[in-house]
């Protein structure tokens, strides 16, 4: 077995390959490299709990202190990593450091998009990915601030939802012609924009941010041609997967580092997981995943690859957004499928639509509907045909059907 | 700080200092309670914290709302005691509380 295992990231990822490989019984030594200040930590509170200021910083935290000491982890944190040499397997740190490897997970994740326009570096113009991120949104959040929110997917409307909660002025620019459009179906998607809209978020679609402007700081916001007076600007659109240390090292990339199926890279020494991979799909085709689950199963994977007990990765991925008292629940992936079979009331703020291919479920997309989310999950991986007009027909239990 | 006692199926308890307004899940997970994974971090949407608590602590715990309810349909081996431990907040009156974890989370 290898003695030396170093993890480039310190997200969710990195956190629960270091859980796995003790769990498996690696007894080497453990780095893990971090080029924020702070130990793993879970994102998804970010936009939601911690922005609204019911969830204080300590308890983002996914293990405590202790974990890594006892783990025999050692954690190098507030460092970048410079380059991989893979010839002599070792990496150099962005402080000149250099460390060995036998085998080297890259859990690297990624970076906001940043929005190119005029006045883009205006003080003012936010993103949030990060804790550091928040802190710094949450030292403006104040009620009656005038909030103009780039981009209307799950960061975006989180953040609007949190905002006008908390008394904040929100308008959301979509460029678009639906929210959330790359991440749910249509009839979701027209959901949550009455919901918004209902609570008083002046929603655009179909439009685009031209250019931020003030002088020093963000005053407004042109789109479209119109300008709309703004204190604060959040752009969420979207995010680039961390991968330029791979690609420098010669790693086959596309839109994410390449890995097999049991998460290792082109390098058999390498492996990769979590936001930063280009894998292969349950269903045949390569993509990239943005998913808590996603850094979780790989990681795990990962891990078991690398103390010799490969395992094949073909999970169901599974994704979650609250807005409101609404919980949005998504397993599998709504891509090539051919019918949709809605079940439940979306005036009743309870549903679900399954995404259906040759008669069985490839995805589903639930509101406040638990029992349709986690039957939706067996179906998917069952891969077995259903009675779509049972399925439609919410006095037919769930049970029954999964 | 109230104490809550976590007790492994294999019959190993730890008592442990849990915050007030923390889950009695983030009480396991912080201090390393094999058992339960908590993939999603408390948003009620993975069922991999399921516990049972001790029946006699039952009634001083807040009832289950629906989503808890749903979730814990599908989990694993649940009896009148089964709860998501995300969904139980600590407060004062739990000192003491027993929490049992389950053989698996699946």
């Amino acid at each position: 077995m290898s003695q030396r295992i170093v993890i480039v990231g310190a997200g969710q990822a990195g956190a629960q390959a270091v859980a796995t490989l003790r769990a498996e019984g690696f007894t080497g030594d453990i780095t893990m490299i971090g080029d924020e200040p702070f130990p793993p930590y879970q994102r998804p509170p970010l936009s939601k709990a911690y922005l609204m200021g019911t969830l204080e910083r300590a308890r983002l935290f996914l293990k405590p202190e202790t974990f890594y000491r006892e783990s025999g982890c050692d954690l190098v944190l507030g460092t970048s990593v410079r380059s991989i040499d893979r010839k002599s397997k070792v990496v150099e740190l962005g402080d000149g450091r250099t460390l060995p490897y036998d085998l080297l997970l890259l859990a690297t994740g990624t970076r906001v998009r940043r929005i190119r326009c005029p006045g883009a570096d205006l003080p003012g113009v936010h993103y949030l990915r990060g804790i550091e991120d928040v802190d710094g949104l949450n030292a403006v959040f104040h009620p009656g601030r005038r909030l103009c929110v780039v981009g209307g997917g799950y960061i975006g409307l989180e953040v609007a939802a949190v905002a006008v909660k908390h008394g904040l002025d929100v308008t959301v620019f979509e460029a678009l012609d639906r929210v959330m459009a790359r991440a749910v179906s249509q009839p979701v998607s027209a959901f949550f924009d009455h919901v918004h809209r209902a609570a008083g978020v002046k929603l655009l679609l179909n439009t685009g941010v031209e250019a931020f402007e003030g002088s020093g700081k963000l005053e407004a916001v042109r789109a479209a041609g119109t300008i709309y007076p703004a204190d604060i600007a959040l752009v969420g659109i979207g995010v680039i997967p961390n991968m330029e240390l791979a690609r420098e090292a010669g790693l086959p990339c596309e839109d994410g580092i390449v890995v097999d199926q049991n998460c290792r890279t082109a390098d058999p020494a390498i492996f990769a997981a979590g936001d930063c991979t280009w894998h292969i799909g349950r269903e045949g085709a390569c993509l990239r995943l943005e998913s808590v689950e996603n850094a979780i199963d790989q990681a795990k994977h990962a891990a078991y690859a690398m103390v010799g007990t490969p395992r094949i990765y073909s999970e169901v991925p599974w994704f979650w957004s609250d807005q409101y008292d609404l919980k949005l629940q998504i397993a599998g992936l709504a891509r090539r499928t051919d019918q949709i079979v809605l079940r439940g009331d979306a005036a009743q703020r309870k549903f679900a639509a399954f995404h259906l291919r040759n008669g069985a479920v490839a995805a589903v997309e639930s509101v406040n509907a638990a029992s349709e989310y986690l039957v939706g999950r067996k179906l998917i991986a069952g891969g077995a045909r259903v009675d779509a007009a049972k399925l439609a027909d919410a006095s037919v239990p769930m049970k029954s059907i999964g | 700080m109230p104490k809550i006692r976590y007790i492994e199926p294999n019959g190993m308890e730890r008592d442990v200092d849990v915050p007030v307004g923390w889950s009695v899940m983030e009480g396991a997970v912080k201090n390393l309670v094999p058992g339960i994974d908590a993939d999603c971090g408390g948003a009620c949407a993975c069922a991999t914290c399921h516990v049972y608590v001790e029946p006699e602590w039952l009634d001083k715990i807040p009832p289950k709302q629906d989503m808890e309810e749903t979730m814990l349909d599908f989990a694993q081996d649940v009896k009148p005691n089964s709860r998501l431990s995300c969904q139980i907040q600590v407060t004062a009156e739990l000192d003491g509380m027993v929490i049992r974890t389950p053989k698996e989370q699946h």
